[in-house]
């Protein structure tokens, strides 16, 4: 079981390296919400400073929803999903290593670069901190939802505008709990119980996650 | 755990049709009468309100679609948990048709709401927690209708749907408490519109009346949408042809 | 009678959002009884069982 799981999660991994273009693509993607955001807003440096987290927090979700669709749809295409779902490997562990694999390659080069993009937008130095906090807990939550939506809707005719309108919903108290952490920070209130929420939130999507993920690639795939 | 047989006879397709047609009806008459009384209640019997004057009459039809919304989502959710787990083909067919149907009280709520909102708050649209928290689930309501057309295969779209709707459940609540949350943290924005004890009883009847006439024709909307669903699905059956034929000489 | 209806200076935003109410319903109860016409009307021409796709 270990061994399919260190198997998978290592041909995720090279492949990922293989085309390492395709590695800078969440990146590029969410400066580039950065940049459009800035020019519509204006360059004015307090204004910019009291958005930062927010902007760079949209643009983090997008950057992810834009990658989301790379997930399984190339696993279903050339036919390897299949072979997963009869693999004698319980799904929930494969699911585990793919995830922990697009996290790996997707979500952590932009958790790196986030708190840079938004001290390009004039962040204030005491929100730096608690930006990053709210990054690492609340990931792997919204690893997990993107995850499900994607596996739903990988056997569906048009993938992306789909994924959108089935994901952002879903994620909308991590982003409240995630900005809500930020603004406390700014205004001196303790940060400590959504930080703490957040966490919680994260430990049961590692739980429940591969399970529901599970389920929802077999129901799409008959 | 096992379903007792009764449910499993009312899962044909058949015996469905028939025991919803004989049904709908009824609930149809039912939920007429009452919301003609609810109406007359809250519009003609119910004083003004002292704050709002007469602008409060919106809360009868606000309130109800508002309590509707979310119920139908729990009534969804609980049809996609049979459809899962005991493989009913037709809990699969009634979380699809129960879909637009909520979808619709959802945007009566945000619509009436808005209207309300112009001569309380003076803008046609504020984000308060409830009416954001509604805009929410309208868009979960929407995810459920497009998944299930996304598929070429009918089935594998309905079964998608179902697993959405419950996931979706799960989360209703978190986005209820999240957004309340939320406001709290940006004060200074909202008015309350309505408390709830300050509603005088004269008032309240009226609205329960229309709760109920509400989750009455919910159903009756429902049964309509799921026969018609049937009709659909098993076209070129024998019991549909039979159906037919005696439409046409009856 | 007038009175009532001026709904105390509110008649606009009330009866519109009943109006608006009644659109919705009325589409929610017009929607499947017209797929059923449809329905009705399709059959007959084509007792086959699978011609889903058949452009017209």
């Amino acid at each position: 079981m270990m061994r399919a799981f260190f198997a998978l999660l290592g041909r995720d991994l090279k492949l990922a390296m293989r085309r390492r273009f395709d590695l800078l693509q969440p990146l590029y993607f969410a400066l580039l919400v950065c940049l459009l955001t800035t020019l519509a807003i204006g360059p004015e440096p307090a204004l910019l400073g009291r958005l930062a987290a927010a902007v760079t927090w949209i643009a983090v979700l997008l950057a992810l929803l834009l990658a989301l669709d790379g997930l399984f749809r190339p696993d279903a295409e050339d036919g390897s999903l299949e072979l997963m779902l009869t693999a004698p490997a319980p799904l929930p562990v494969l699911v585990f290593a793919k995830v922990l694999a697009f996290w790996l390659v997707v979500m952590l080069p932009l958790i790196v670069c986030a708190p840079l993009f938004a001290s390009m937008l004039h962040l204030p130095g005491t929100q730096w901190l608690p930006l990053l906090l709210t990054l690492l807990l609340a990931t792997p939550c919204l690893a997990w939802l993107g995850a499900i939506c994607a596996a739903l809707t990988v056997q569906a005719r048009r993938g992306g505008a789909l994924l959108a309108l089935l994901l952002l919903p879903l994620t909308v108290p991590v982003l409240i709990a995630a900005i809500g952490t930020v603004d406390a920070a700014l205004q001196g209130l303790p940060m400590r119980s959504p930080l703490l929420l957040l966490g919680a939130g994260a430990i049961a999507a590692c739980s429940i996650g591969p399970f529901a993920c599970a389920v929802a690639l077999r129901l799409g795939l008959r | 755990m096992k379903l007792p047989l009764w449910f499993h006879r009312l899962g044909s397709p058949p015996t469905f049709y028939r025991f919803a047609g004989r049904l709908m009806p009824w609930l149809y008459v039912l939920a007429a009468g009452l919301t003609l009384w609810g109406l007359y209640g809250g519009l003609v019997l119910a004083p003004p309100d002292y704050q709002q004057s007469d602008a409060f009459r919106i809360i009868y039809v606000h309130v109800p679609a508002a309590w509707m919304s979310m119920a139908g989502y729990g009534l969804m959710a609980v049809c996609a948990f049979i459809a899962l787990v005991w493989r009913m083909k037709l809990a699969e067919t009634m979380v699809l048709t129960a879909a637009p149907i909520g979808a619709a009280f959802t945007l009566m709520t945000l619509v009436t709401g808005s209207i309300w909102g112009r001569p309380m708050w003076g803008t046609w649209w504020d984000w308060d927690p409830r009416l954001t928290s509604e805009l929410v689930l309208f868009f979960l309501y929407l995810g459920v209708i497009a998944l299930a057309q996304a598929f070429e295969d009918r089935r594998a779209g309905a079964r998608a749907a179902c697993f959405l709707a419950l996931v979706g459940i799960v989360n209703v609540p978190i986005v209820h408490f999240a957004v309340k949350w939320w406001n709290s943290l940006h004060q200074g924005s909202t008015i309350r519109v309505f408390s709830e004890s300050t509603i005088h009883s004269s008032m309240k009847w009226p609205l329960l009346v229309l709760a109920i006439a509400a989750y009455l024709y919910f159903i009756a909307s429902w049964m309509a949408r799921t026969r018609v669903a049937l009709l659909e699905q098993h076209a070129g059956t024998d019991w549909v042809q039979a159906l037919t034929q005696g439409d046409r000489h009856g | 009678m007038a009175e009532w209806f001026a709904m105390g200076g509110y008649g606009g935003y009330v009866w519109g959002a009943y109006l608006a109410s009644f659109i919705v319903l009325a589409w929610d109860i017009v929607a499947p009884w017209r797929k059923r016409r449809e329905l009705r009307r399709r059959r007959p021409a084509r007792p086959s069982r699978r011609s889903e796709h058949t452009p017209t």
